[in-house]
């Protein structure tokens, strides 16, 4: 069953700007869907449309087989969303926060507590729930809005560039906790501008441009796409010449860093025997950029 | 029904809250003003009047004075409230949710009616100070007290609505609601003025409030109650239905 569907999605706002231009995607449940795109590309349009805070021009939402023009509220009710902007009144206490956001699903006092609980505390904030949220560090103010995203226990979470601004530490401990729910059966649709943070999460990715959707595979076959990947190597000299190497390039960055471009099909092994013999040792390597990231500069550029 | 009401309670409960956890803002700068108007109209201008319809002019103009303050802050509450909650983006958090605009638009007025109603029963202990005031009929007061503030919440709640900016919501209170109190018999009887000026007064909604509330207590009025009534219910009914259509085509809080 797909989790969302969205079929030939519009927007087109009083100014004129066309957001978007007839997405269609499908996001299948349990599924954890990366979508993926610069600034403006429409993600953040979508996203507003799914969760009622955007009215669409044409197309057709369904969410959980449940269509947002027939019955809105029930498919409010399966969804769970973490904007980008922080969105709750920084004078109220968290827990309070999280509790009303309940209650606005219906949900009742006992039941909302005992939720609130259980997410404040798995996201290290049980501690600050009698503390105005306006006191709270960036961090945990994401993870506030992540916990207020789930409190009604929805079968879809969207998240909007849920760690823009997070600490690496921090982002670290929430990717772990993100993974965990998706573990559990839940639905998880992410937007971010990490790269790093969509192929270490994602299952499957769509990348958005210009309200048009460029790419929709699974993770795997968009990493399939990436014929060419750069590694830095840190070596012991550099600046000797080396003979030229079937579908693999140097480039000597400076007396002890050399950039080895490999095409796809060339082995490693074969790389590291050429640099011995020009006697190049090399002490360690590492990508130049996230894989990712290569094939996604390629598409939107 | 029953999620419904939960909503209804969350939304009502935040907004009761926010009023008292903010009381020096909210209860305790009206109860001033008020307490200012007693002590200068009533007491230093008022000994040197002779009484209306044969109360003391004190008495005359304490219902009054106790419904402009309900008139203005329940307006007051619910233009604020909902923009500051609109301009914080939290707005968001109940769109994105299954609550009802219904249960939006009541949860919001229900603060509004709150604040309007305390700080009224605040300002009518103050009165008290000055005057002891006659309570005619307990019902008619009750009804006109909440009416009153219900109709100007939910008129609060459009401005709310449509502001773009904090200036906004300080226009319609301004040049609108405060001459049409001060015009709508506060402090005389609009048996008082000439035929001409008569007529244009019955124009005023706000002088059929004023006048009935003042029925409740006094036990005189210019005008009928009955209208009165009639009168606020119809704004009621309309001002909540225009609300609702606002909501549902996401006017000033969806794009």
């Amino acid at each position: 069953m797909n989790a969302l569907s969205i079929k030939d999605l519009r927007k087109r706002y009083n100014s004129g700007l066309e957001a978007l231009n007839g997405i269609t995607l499908d996001v299948k449940e349990g599924e954890f869907f990366g979508l993926l795109g610069p600034n403006g590309a429409g993600k953040t349009t979508t996203i507003g449309i799914i969760t009622s805070l955007v009215t669409k021009t044409d197309g057709k939402v369904t969410v959980f087989g449940i269509d947002i023009d027939v019955d809105f509220s029930a498919a409010k009710r399966m969804i769970g969303v973490v904007p980008q902007e922080f969105n709750f009144s920084i004078f109220e206490k968290v827990e309070d926060i999280v509790c009303q956001q309940a209650g606005y699903y219906g949900i009742g006092r006992d039941q909302a507590a005992a939720s609130s609980e259980k997410y404040l505390r798995q996201l290290g904030l049980w501690e600050k729930r009698r503390t105005t949220a306006r006191e709270l560090s960036g961090g945990m103010k994401r993870r506030l809005m992540i916990a207020r995203g789930l409190v009604h226990e929805p079968r879809l979470l969207i998240l909007d560039e849920p760690t823009a601004g997070v600490d690496v530490e921090l982002r670290r401990g929430m990717w772990d906790f993100l993974e965990k729910l998706n573990r559990k059966g839940r639905t998880i649709i992410l937007t971010t501008h990490y790269l790093e943070e969509a192929e270490r999460l994602c299952s499957r990715i769509a990348i958005i441009s210009d309200g048009r959707i460029i790419e929709n595979a699974s993770k795997r076959e968009l990493l399939k796409k990436l014929d060419k990947e750069t590694f830095v190597l840190d070596v012991r000299d550099s600046n000797r010449e080396i003979a030229p190497l079937e579908k693999v390039s140097f480039l000597a960055v400076d007396e002890t860093t050399l950039e080895a471009t490999i095409t796809k099909g060339q082995s490693l092994n074969l790389v590291f025997e050429h640099l011995g013999r020009h006697g190049i040792e090399v002490d360690s390597m590492r990508s130049k950029t996230n894989r990712l990231e290569e094939i996604f500069m390629g598409m939107v550029e | 029904m029953q999620e419904s009401l939960i909503c209804l309670y969350t939304i009502a409960r935040r907004e009761t809250t926010r009023i008292f956890r903010i009381w020096v803002q909210t209860l305790v700068p009206p109860v001033i003003t008020m307490t200012l108007y007693f002590i200068v109209f009533g007491t230093f201008i008022g000994s040197q009047l002779s009484g209306i319809n044969g109360f003391e002019y004190m008495a005359f103009i304490a219902p009054g004075l106790i419904m402009m303050s309900i008139i203005t802050n329940s307006y007051t509450n619910t233009v604020s409230s909902f923009f500051s909650t609109k301009f914080q983006k939290n707005i968001e958090e109940m769109l994105v949710s299954p609550t009802p605009n219904w249960v939006i638009v009541l949860g919001f007025v229900s603060g509004g009616v709150v604040r309007g109603l305390s700080v009224g029963f605040l300002v009518s202990m103050v009165s008290l100070i000055f005057i002891r005031l006659p309570l005619y009929s307990i019902v008619i007061t009750s009804l006109f007290a909440f009416l009153t503030s219900f109709v100007f919440a939910l008129a609060g709640m459009i401005n709310g609505i449509f502001a773009k900016k904090f200036d906004d919501i300080s226009i319609i209170p301004t040049f609108v609601i405060t001459p049409l109190t001060y015009l709508g018999g506060v402090f005389y009887s609009i048996s008082l003025l000439p035929d001409f000026w008569q007529m244009i007064s019955k124009a005023n909604p706000i002088i059929y409030m004023i006048d009935g509330f003042r029925y409740g207590f006094l036990g005189i009025a210019d005008m009928s109650v009955m209208t009165g009534l009639g009168m606020l219910i119809f704004f009621a009914v309309v001002l909540f239905s225009i609300n609702i259509y606002l909501l549902k085509k996401g006017i000033g809080i969806r794009t």
